[in-house]
């Protein structure tokens, strides 16, 4: 299992979450080149290790384990997936 | 310079990696030889994915600079005037040890426990070992409403089989097979929307095998005090008491599914005596019902609870308490006892001497709130080398260091020490489909450490 930054991410990227992550699995970083042109935040499944962290951090309920994920947001599950398999 | 950090727990290591990253030399001291703290003796054994935060730690403990040096306990071994003596800044990671009491009459005596005894038991914590608890009793009665409440739940109602292949230490789980417990009743001294416990916790309880959730609808309603506090939750997008009150009312909705065994959430009960038997043993728990009281001026301040005059006594045979932790007072560093802390000002204590984690800042958070807590502290030793005020005694030759300290504890534990423990307890889990079986004696730990 892993967690998925779903929807409400979209546009807000708080960034709490990446301050509480305790893997650091979490990105775009603030200092990060891409961080203010992606619309959303994505945790990287291969590293999370379902802590809960950037669930409680999060104002706007965006963090979801994937089997609590929103039906009609499951396609976020493949982006915070490709998000990694893209940056390599 | 070099520093050292008493504590390699997660927030310890937060505050080894940040010191490591300033360009500090990192003593990194542990009372056991076994380093990660409460991840290696709290985290549930039924939650190894959360464990593998270990390998951000071991990076750390891996780079140059940094050193290990477990089994030293500060107080016994060395004291922090002979650290301060051999570093120009030591940070206190040492986190909050002692469970907060519940001051009830018959609480002390046997089967009624802190809930650390029972977690410290089952994960092999060495101070642990010997307990003995009722576990041929029918009802256990665990107090409090966090996430260490339901973890020790689900300890007591999970199957022996579920348990084989989990880490947990052997002792318990002989102890646990053997054990009777049906129904484990958790109280809340509030009502549900300030429980503390998480909602992937929550979840949990209806995937037990042999358990099911049990909430009673009328605990679950809401009077006018308690509607207008759940309207403001539902107005906060973060708000994770939603869908906590969403469960719970599910749970209150389910028939039964006929299990065996049950975890019983009941709100609104404080303990007021542990009742015993002619033997002295546990025989129920008195609690007094309370209720919720609107706060002056409608939802400004935290909700207020108080008794209703009724009491009930709830049969059982095992009583542990999960209501927090405090600090210990450490020789030589200003003292809260209020608080239970190290009195200090976000991390200095005084410029040489810090603290960060629990001892800082209360048992609360989760772990990834220590690198944070971490980074604040690390900015007051920077502050303080910056000002000049950390003095010389970080120039002291980090071989001069180790030759006194191995002087002091021959057989103190280095990093590739505590590999050999690793490497030993997962190579002994491994035929069993174990993810390790926990040596749970220091000295057996030292032997393992150099052989």
């Amino acid at each position: 299992m892993a967690y998925v930054i779903a929807e409400p991410c979209i546009g807000r990227k708080d960034g709490s979450c990446v301050e509480v992550c305790p893997v650091d699995c979490i990105q775009p970083l603030k200092e990060d080149a891409d961080w203010a042109t992606v619309e959303q935040l994505y945790i990287d499944p291969a590293e999370c290790i379902d802590c809960n962290a950037c669930t409680e951090s999060c104002p706007v309920n965006a963090p979801f384990p994937d089997d609590q994920l929103p039906e009609r947001w499951a396609a976020f599950a493949q982006r915070n997936a490709d998000f990694f398999a893209a940056r390599g | 310079m070099r520093a050292a950090v008493v504590g390699a727990g997660p927030s310890g290591f937060y505050a080894a990696g940040e010191l490591s990253a300033a360009g500090f030399a990192v003593d990194l001291y542990d009372a056991l030889p076994t380093p990660f703290g409460l991840v290696r003796a709290g985290v549930a054994p039924d939650h190894p994915k959360i464990k593998a935060v270990t390998r951000v730690y071991d990076k750390i403990a891996r780079r140059p600079g940094v050193r290990f040096f477990g089994g030293v306990e500060v107080g016994r071994d060395v004291t922090g005037a002979e650290l301060a003596e051999r570093y120009a800044a030591v940070v206190y990671a040492v986190g909050t040890p002692d469970a907060n009491a519940l001051g009830i009459p018959g609480e002390d005596g046997p089967g009624s426990h802190a809930a650390t005894e029972f977690v410290g038991w089952y994960n092999g914590h060495p101070a642990h070992t010997s307990h003995d608890f009722p576990l041929a009793v029918e009802r256990a009665v665990v107090i409090g409403n966090g996430n260490v409440a339901l973890d020790v739940a689900r300890m007591l109602v999970l199957e022996p089989e579920e348990l084989a292949s989990t880490d947990t230490a052997d002792h318990a789980l002989d102890a646990l097979a053997r054990a009777q417990v049906r129904e484990v009743v958790v109280l809340g001294r509030r009502g549900p929307l300030e429980a503390a416990f998480t909602n992937p916790e929550l979840l949990e309880l209806s995937a037990l095998t042999r358990a099911e959730p049990v909430v009673a609808a009328e605990e679950l309603e809401f009077d006018a005090a308690a509607a207008a506090a759940f309207a403001a939750e539902q107005a906060d997008p973060g708000s994770a008491v939603p869908r906590r009150i969403e469960i719970l009312r599910e749970y209150a909705a389910r028939p039964s599914r006929g299990a065996s065994h049950r975890v019983v959430l009941r709100f609104l009960r404080s303990p007021v005596a542990v009742e015993r038997d002619a033997d002295g043993a546990v025989s129920g728990l008195r609690v007094a019902v309370n209720r919720r009281v609107a706060s002056a001026g409608g939802g400004g301040g935290a909700a207020r609870f108080e008794p209703t005059g009724a009491e009930e006594t709830i049969p059982c045979g095992l009583v542990l308490r999960a209501i927090g932790y405090r600090g210990r007072p450490l020789d030589g560093l200003p003292f809260e006892p209020a608080r239970g802390l190290v009195a200090n000002d976000a991390g200095r204590v005084a410029p040489g001497t810090y603290v960060t984690g629990w001892v800082k800042r209360g048992p609360s958070g989760v772990i990834g709130t220590n690198k944070q807590c971490a980074a604040e502290t690390v900015a007051r030793v920077l502050e303080d080398r910056a000002a000049g005020l950390l003095g010389e005694a970080g120039d002291a030759d980090a071989a001069a260091v180790e030759r006194w300290l191995r002087e002091r504890v021959p057989a103190v534990v280095s990093w590739d020490g505590w590999s050999a423990i690793d490497l030993h307890e997962r190579a002994a889990g491994e035929p069993h489909g174990r993810p390790r079986i926990k040596l749970v004696e220091v000295e057996e730990m030292r032997r393992r450490a150099v052989s």
